[in-house]
């Protein structure tokens, strides 16, 4: 997994609350085999006119001048603020693939759904939760200034605004060390192989039935 | 020991180990695999060399991808094929079980699961699937878990995990006719949002849920997701006892003894402390449908739809402009006003034999109305489909006019060719309404199997609770 340590990113706003993974990454894309690839059909039904089907050629569809991340101002985005319950409903990891893939290291919004937020942290994407005052002060900042950009440090657990403010974050112990480090969780894991095996047996002794 | 919660009781009784900062490996008892969350886990162990710690914990089944008519045939979306014969290899490549397409014990993986008996009482269960919630039911501790996590509960039978809060749900008193577990379900989540159960597991109690059968219980946790809540659950009783009795995966002679002898504990102690609380009047519910983009968008059939203008809160008031826009429905109008174009009563919500016969209960004798463009059937299983045939439900099915179809996710999420066209309206027995969920466009209502059965006959809403 690659690490992530620091960012210094532009942010886009996408003000709307309750954002699902079929908004994020329809299900047509669902059928890939594969892990990556998914970013040009990120947002698709928000993001282009017509209907996308995997295969087609991205760069000639029509696109929603309107979508927020259609923007000119907005390109190059590295930082997605939104709304309450962000990337709520299906447990798709394909989500932070295509977010990541399309160029998102960072979300900060008030509330995550636990599914989403937790397989954020498997692929290098850092999710933020702020409180839904702060974030809506990024919001009119962010919507007030072109070319808003956000320091964002896991380190410190900080993001650092132009106007001088500074957001302190919370981030499980667990999870910040995974990321700092581009640790995946299987290898740490397979050093409690004693653990899990002593387990086991315990576990078999006592619902055997659970082993047939 | 202090008074435990049932949800003390699996998470305790699965954990291996625990970090300063909480968090936790757990020990999966039951891995099921489909085939849209599983192809990058499997290449994942492959490029790392690595096996299956337990292939006999996993059990694979196709069910997202599946067409749901002329089967025989195979897939033509060559995409969709490729990725079912994916884990078709990959379940020989690893010597995994797997109940192929045309295997009558084939269907959606949460119909699948309960019905072999490959989900017990007081197990863990993961899923690449986010209704695997469904499980709790059982009293086991069952939720979805994306790829990433698919392939680490492969590599070491493990989850990386943090104990989530626990929720009460009580919901007591006796339900009216035409009122099901699924009302129950869009109460609850109308009641606290999508995001109240979000960080807690839900154990559901109270009279009206022990009343329940196995097939209601299940529709109730499977949609312990859509109120943002990664696991739901039901203490064991003698209704979940009697379902797993007999079932090919569930233990039999002094093992199945020792089993239940042990189930029979997998309920919160009377003293036990739940971090939140939530009631519900069982009497007071009336059957439901959700009118906007997101299951707390949801109504009494009585209801109108709501007007922005009464709206205070300006986040909200947008979303329900966006909603109310997206689905083509002007402020205030009666629910039972609104007509539909197409009828699925299906999925891993409303699949099961239970719900086969409610739909067909209330079809039975009438007609599809004609500006219903198309009513299908979906069976959550092969072995739901021959018990259905079995009683003649299928009879009363298309001799109303609908489609009886193979078994699959189909509609519930349209990743085959079952869809909605952009703009039409659809009575689902599915769980999640989202924008384009059942086909770019489309206008997803959720109902009961009753409600979704009534609405096909009638042309649009009508309450069941008073046919």
């Amino acid at each position: 997994m690659q690490k992530f340590k620091q960012l210094d990113g532009l942010v886009v706003p996408l003000d709307r609350a309750n954002v699902d993974t079929d908004a994020i990454i329809p299900k047509q894309f669902l059928k890939s085999i594969n892990r990556s690839g998914f970013g040009p059909n990120a947002f698709d039904e928000w993001r282009y006119l017509d209907h996308g089907e995997p295969g087609m050629d991205n760069s000639k569809r029509p696109l929603n001048k309107d979508f927020v991340l259609n923007q000119p101002r907005y390109q190059g985005a590295q930082i997605l603020l939104a709304r309450e319950n962000f990337g709520c409903g299906s447990s798709r990891e394909h989500a932070p693939w295509a977010l990541e893939d399309f160029g998102f290291r960072v979300i900060i919004a008030p509330s995550f759904a636990d599914i989403f937020f937790n397989n954020c942290f498997k692929n290098g994407v850092l999710p933020i939760k702020l409180d839904a005052a702060k974030v809506g002060a990024l919001f009119k900042a962010v919507e007030a200034n072109a070319g808003y950009k956000l320091k964002v440090d896991l380190e410190q657990q900080s993001i650092a605004a132009p106007d001088g403010t500074v957001y302190k974050f919370e981030v499980d112990a667990h999870r910040k060390h995974c990321l700092l480090n581009g640790l995946d969780d299987i290898g740490l894991t397979l050093q409690h192989v004693d653990d899990i095996k002593a387990f086991e047996t315990k576990h078999r002794a006592a619902q055997p039935w659970l082993f047939a | 020991m202090d008074a435990q919660t049932l949800y003390d009781k699996l998470w305790n009784s699965h954990l291996v180990r625990t970090e300063p900062d909480g968090t936790a490996l757990i020990y999966i008892d039951r891995h099921l695999v489909h085939e849209v969350t599983s192809p990058q886990a499997f290449e994942g162990l492959k490029l790392a060399s690595r096996r299956p710690w337990r292939t006999d914990s996993m059990l694979a089944v196709p069910d997202h991808n599946v067409p749901t008519t002329k089967r025989s045939g195979g897939i033509s979306d060559p995409i969709a094929r490729l990725q079912v014969e994916t884990l078709d290899a990959n379940c020989v490549t690893f010597g995994i079980t797997e109940f192929k397409m045309n295997d009558i014990r084939q269907g959606v993986v949460h119909v699948m699961g309960p019905e072999q008996g490959a989900t017990l009482p007081g197990m863990t269960v993961v899923c690449g699937d986010s209704h695997t919630s469904t499980h709790g039911a059982f009293g086991a501790l069952a939720h979805g878990i994306g790829t990433s996590e698919v392939e680490h509960v492969m590599a070491t039978q493990c989850l990386v995990a943090k104990k989530s809060k626990a929720m009460l749900v009580q919901v007591n008193g006796t339900l009216h006719k035409g009122v099901t577990a699924k009302d129950v379900a869009l109460a609850v989540i109308g009641k606290i949002g999508t995001a109240g159960g979000t960080g807690y597991a839900i154990e559901f109690a109270g009279s009206t849920i022990r009343a329940l059968s196995m097939e209601g219980r299940m529709t109730l946790c499977n949609m312990a997701i859509e109120a943002g809540a990664r696991a739901g659950m039901v203490a064991v009783d003698e209704t979940t006892i009697a379902y797993c009795k007999g079932r090919p995966f569930a233990p039999q002679g002094a093992q199945w003894d020792k089993a239940v002898a042990y189930w029979r504990t997998l309920r919160s102690d009377e003293d036990a402390m739940f971090h939140a609380m939530v009631e519900l009047d069982a009497t007071k519910i009336k059957p439901q449908v959700t009118w906007g983009t997101s299951p707390e968008m949801v109504l009494a059939v009585d209801g109108r739809v709501p007007d922005p203008a009464n709206i205070g809160d300006a986040v909200r008031r947008a979303d329900t402009e966006r909603a109310l826009q997206y689905m083509g429905l002007t402020a205030n109008t009666p629910i039972t006003e609104i007509n539909i174009d197409k009828v699925f009563i299906g999925s891993c919500t409303n699949g099961r034999i239970e719900d086969m016969r409610a739909a067909a209960a209330v079809a039975k004798g009438k007609k599809v109305a004609p500006n219903v463009k198309l009513a299908m059937v979906v069976p959550g299983s092969g072995l739901v489909k021959a018990q259905a045939e079995q009683e003649g439900l299928d009879r009363i099915f298309i001799d109303a006019g609908f489609e009886w179809r193979d078994p699959g996710c189909s509609m519930c999420l349209a990743m085959n060719e079952d869809r909605l066209a952009p703009g039409e309206r659809c009575a689902s027995t599915s769980n999640r309404n989202f924008e384009g969920r059942q086909g770019q466009g489309g206008r997803t209502h959720l109902v009961s199997p009753e409600m979704a059965a009534a609405a096909a006959i009638a042309g649009h809403f009508v309450d069941v609770s008073k046919i």
